[in-house]
C-alpha cells in the first residue's frame, strides 16, 4: 500500500511490473548507447565478425577532415537557420490570431494540424510534383508574376530552398498547436487588470503576453532545432534515395545513413552519430541554464 | 475572447484600427489555411486526371478517373503494405501501452527500493536520440536474425519512456483516495489498475496511443534500415519504391499517395480534439523512429 515502507517483497512485486519496460530498455536503449559509444572509437572493425582493432580517435579525426562531413554540417545549419525562425515566426502569428479569432477557429486548427498526421514520405512525394520543373505547380506561380521557371529539384542552388520550404510547411502545425496552447494557459485576469489600467491591445501583447510566452517560444525553438538537425526522411524521398544535385541537400543525418548503410563504414557513421548526440545535449543544457538563470515557470514542458 | 473582448465596451462604433487589425487577422488565416491545405487538394485533384496527364494545373478538366486507385492498388503490393503498416502499428502501439501503463502504476502507486534511482535512469535516456542507437541495434538485431522479420520492426519500439514519463504524471495527479477505498474493499494493486485507474484516465492513454500509432505509421529510416524484401515494406517504404518505378506518372502517384495517408486523416478527424489536448499536454520528444 501507498506510505508503507519498502520492503523486499514490494521491491521484487514493482519489478514485476515494470520488468517488460525495463529489459527492453536495456536491450535497445542502454545497451546500444553504450556500444555506439564504444564503437565511434574503434579502428579496423569488423562489424558482422564483431572483431575490435584499437581504439583511437580516428573516426573522429576523419570527421574533421572530411570534406562531405563538412558539407553536411554547413548544409544541416543553413537548413535549420532557413526552417526554424520562419516556423516559429509564423507560428506565433498564426497562433495569436487563432487565439482571437471568434469563427471558424476550429476548422482552422483542424486545417493548420493536417501536414502533423502525413507521412513525411507522402508529402514529399507530392511536393516533388509541385517543384518538379515543367510540369509543377510552383513554377506556373512563378510564370503568373513574370519570373523565369526554377528547376527546384536539379539546380543545386535551389535544391536546400525546396527542402527548407518542405520543411516549414510540415512543421507549422506542430508549432502552432505548443503555443496555441501555452497562450491558452495565460489566466485571463491578467489581461482583465491591464485593461482596467487602460492598456490598449499592444501594450496587453508586449506587457503581458510576450514576457509570459518567452520560456514556451525558446522551448519550441529549441525543440524544432533539435528535430530538424536529424531531417532524413524529407531529403530521402525528395530526391528519391539521393542527397540533392551536387550533394547540395545532404544533411548529417544524411551522411550517418551513406556510411552506414551505403558505405558500410560503421565506426565513422557512429562517430557522426555522436557528434550530433552531443549538439542535442547540448542545445538541451544551454536551454535549461538559460530558462533557470531567468527563473521562468517551466509547466512542465521541457525540451528532448 | 481575451484581448479584443473588453469588459469595459467602447461606446458608439468599433475603432477603425481594430477593424482593420481584425481583416488583416482574417486573411492571414485564410492564406495559411489555403497553403495547407493546397498539397491536399492538388493530390486529390491530380489523382483522378487521365493516366496519360501531364500538364499543370491549368489543363482543363476532363473527367473523373477514380479507375486510377484500383490501377494503383494492383500496380504494387499494396494491400501487403497496408497488411503490414496495420500489423507492426497496433502491435508497437499494444506493446507500448501495456509496459508504459504497468511500469507507471508501480512508479507512482508502489513503494520499493531504488525507485527514484531507476525512475530517473529511464528519463535520462529520453535526450538520446534514436539514431544514435541505430547502428548497435542493427547488430543487434542481425545477431538474432530478426532483420526482415516482424520482431525487428516491433519488439525494440515496445518500450517507451516518453509515454511511460506521460501516464507517470497522470496517474500521480490522481487521488490517493480511490486506491485507499478501491484496497479496502478487497481489490488487488492489479484489479484496482486495470478496473479502474486505466478506465478513469482513458483520455490521456487514447492521446498517448494515438501519438504512437501516427509516428509509428509514418515511421520511415528503421524500417528503411531493417528490411530489405517487399514482403515486410510498410506504407511509406512501398509508396517510395512504386514511385521510383513508376517515375512520372504523377496520377498514378498522386493515387497511391492518397491511399497511404488516407486512414490517418481519417483517424486524426474523428479524434482530433483528444488528440490536439494530447500534443498540447503532452511533451513531444520521443526517440524518433
Amino acid at each position: 500500500m501507498l506510505n508503507s515502507r519498502p520492503t523486499v517483497r514490494s521491491t521484487l512485486k514493482a519489478l514485476l511490473y515494470i520488468a517488460p519496460l525495463l529489459v527492453i530498455s536495456l536491450a535497445f536503449t542502454f545497451w546500444p548507447l553504450l556500444e555506439a559509444f564504444a564503437m565511434g572509437f574503434y579502428r579496423h572493425y569488423n562489424f558482422y565478425l564483431n572483431q575490435i582493432g584499437s581504439l583511437s580517435l580516428a573516426n573522429f579525426q576523419f570527421l574533421w577532415h572530411d570534406a562531405a562531413f563538412q558539407l553536411a554540417l554547413r548544409n544541416t545549419l543553413i537548413f535549420i537557420i532557413g526552417v526554424v525562425p520562419v516556423s516559429i515566426g509564423l507560428a506565433l502569428l498564426l497562433a495569436l490570431s487563432l487565439h482571437h479569432a471568434r469563427h471558424f477557429a476550429k476548422l482552422l486548427q483542424t486545417i493548420y494540424f493536417l501536414p502533423l498526421v502525413t507521412s513525411s514520405v507522402a508529402i514529399a512525394i507530392v511536393w516533388r510534383w509541385l517543384f518538379s520543373a515543367e510540369h509543377g505547380g510552383l513554377n506556373g506561380w512563378l510564370a503568373i508574376i513574370n519570373r523565369t521557371p526554377v528547376d527546384w529539384l536539379n539546380d543545386p542552388r535551389y535544391s536546400l530552398l525546396a527542402l527548407i520550404i518542405v520543411c516549414i510547411w510540415h512543421s507549422l502545425g506542430l508549432n502552432i498547436i505548443l503555443l496555441l496552447a501555452s497562450l491558452q494557459q495565460i489566466d485571463r485576469r491578467y489581461y482583465l487588470a491591464a485593461q482596467l489600467d487602460g492598456a490598449n491591445s499592444w501594450q496587453q501583447f508586449t506587457n503581458v503576453t510576450w514576457p509570459l510566452l518567452t520560456p514556451m517560444i525558446l522551448l519550441v525553438s529549441i525543440n524544432a532545432v533539435i528535430v530538424n538537425l536529424k531531417v532524413f526522411d524529407q531529403v530521402y524521398a525528395l530526391f528519391n534515395g539521393s542527397a540533392g544535385p551536387a550533394n547540395a541537400d545532404l544533411t548529417l543525418m544524411y551522411y550517418l545513413y551513406q556510411k552506414f548503410y551505403v558505405e558500410d563504414q560503421p565506426t565513422i557513421a557512429a562517430a557522426c552519430g555522436i557528434v550530433l548526440f552531443g549538439i542535442t545535449v547540448g542545445l538541451t543544457l544551454g536551454t535549461l541554464w538559460v530558462l533557470r538563470r531567468h527563473h521562468y515557470p517551466q509547466r512542465g514542458w521541457s525540451p528532448s | 475572447m481575451g484581448v479584443t473582448s473588453s469588459p469595459l465596451p467602447a461606446t458608439g462604433v468599433v475603432p477603425i484600427l481594430t477593424r482593420c487589425a481584425r481583416f488583416l487577422r482574417g486573411a492571414l488565416l485564410l492564406i495559411s489555411a489555403l497553403t495547407m491545405l493546397l498539397p491536399f487538394i492538388w493530390m486529390v485533384w491530380a489523382s483522378v486526371q487521365t493516366p496519360t496527364y501531364t500538364a499543370t494545373l491549368t489543363t482543363p478538366f476532363s473527367d473523373w478517373h477514380w479507375q486510377n486507385y484500383l490501377t494503383a492498388w494492383q500496380a504494387a503490393p499494396f494491400g501487403r503494405y497496408y497488411l503490414n503498416s496495420i500489423i507492426v502499428a497496433l502491435a508497437t502501439t499494444t506493446g507500448q501501452l501495456v509496459t508504459s501503463i504497468l511500469a507507471a502504476f508501480a512508479f507512482t502507486h508502489l513503494r520499493f527500493y531504488g525507485r527514484r534511482i531507476l525512475f530517473n535512469a529511464l528519463l535520462v535516456t529520453m535526450m538520446v536520440p534514436g539514431e544514435l542507437l541505430l547502428i548497435p541495434n542493427f547488430k543487434t538485431l542481425s545477431a538474432l536474425h530478426w532483420v526482415d522479420h516482424y520482431a525487428a520492426l516491433i519488439i525494440p519500439w515496445t518500450a517507451s519512456v516518453f509515454m511511460m514519463f506521460t501516464l507517470h504524471q497522470a496517474f500521480a495527479a490522481q487521488p490517493r483516495t480511490t486506491y485507499y477505498a478501491a484496497r479496502l474493499d478487497g481489490a488487488s494493486d492489479w484489479q484496482y489498475l486495470w478496473r479502474l485507474l486505466v478506465p478513469m484516465n482513458r483520455t490521456v492513454i487514447t492521446a498517448v496511443g494515438i501519438l504512437q500509432l501516427i509516428s509509428t505509421w509514418n515511421a520511415f529510416m528503421w524500417p528503411l534500415i531493417m528490411t530489405n524484401t517487399d514482403r515486410l515494406r510498410t506504407l511509406p517504404l512501398g509508396l517510395l519504391t512504386f514511385s521510383s518505378d513508376i517515375g512520372t506518372n504523377y496520377p498514378l502517384l498522386m493515387a497511391s499517395t492518397v491511399l497511404v495517408i488516407a486512414p490517418l486523416i481519417i483517424i486524426y478527424l474523428f479524434v482530433q480534439k483528444n488528440l490536439i489536448l494530447g500534443i498540447s499536454q503532452v511533451k513531444w520528444h520521443e526517440k524518433s523512429h
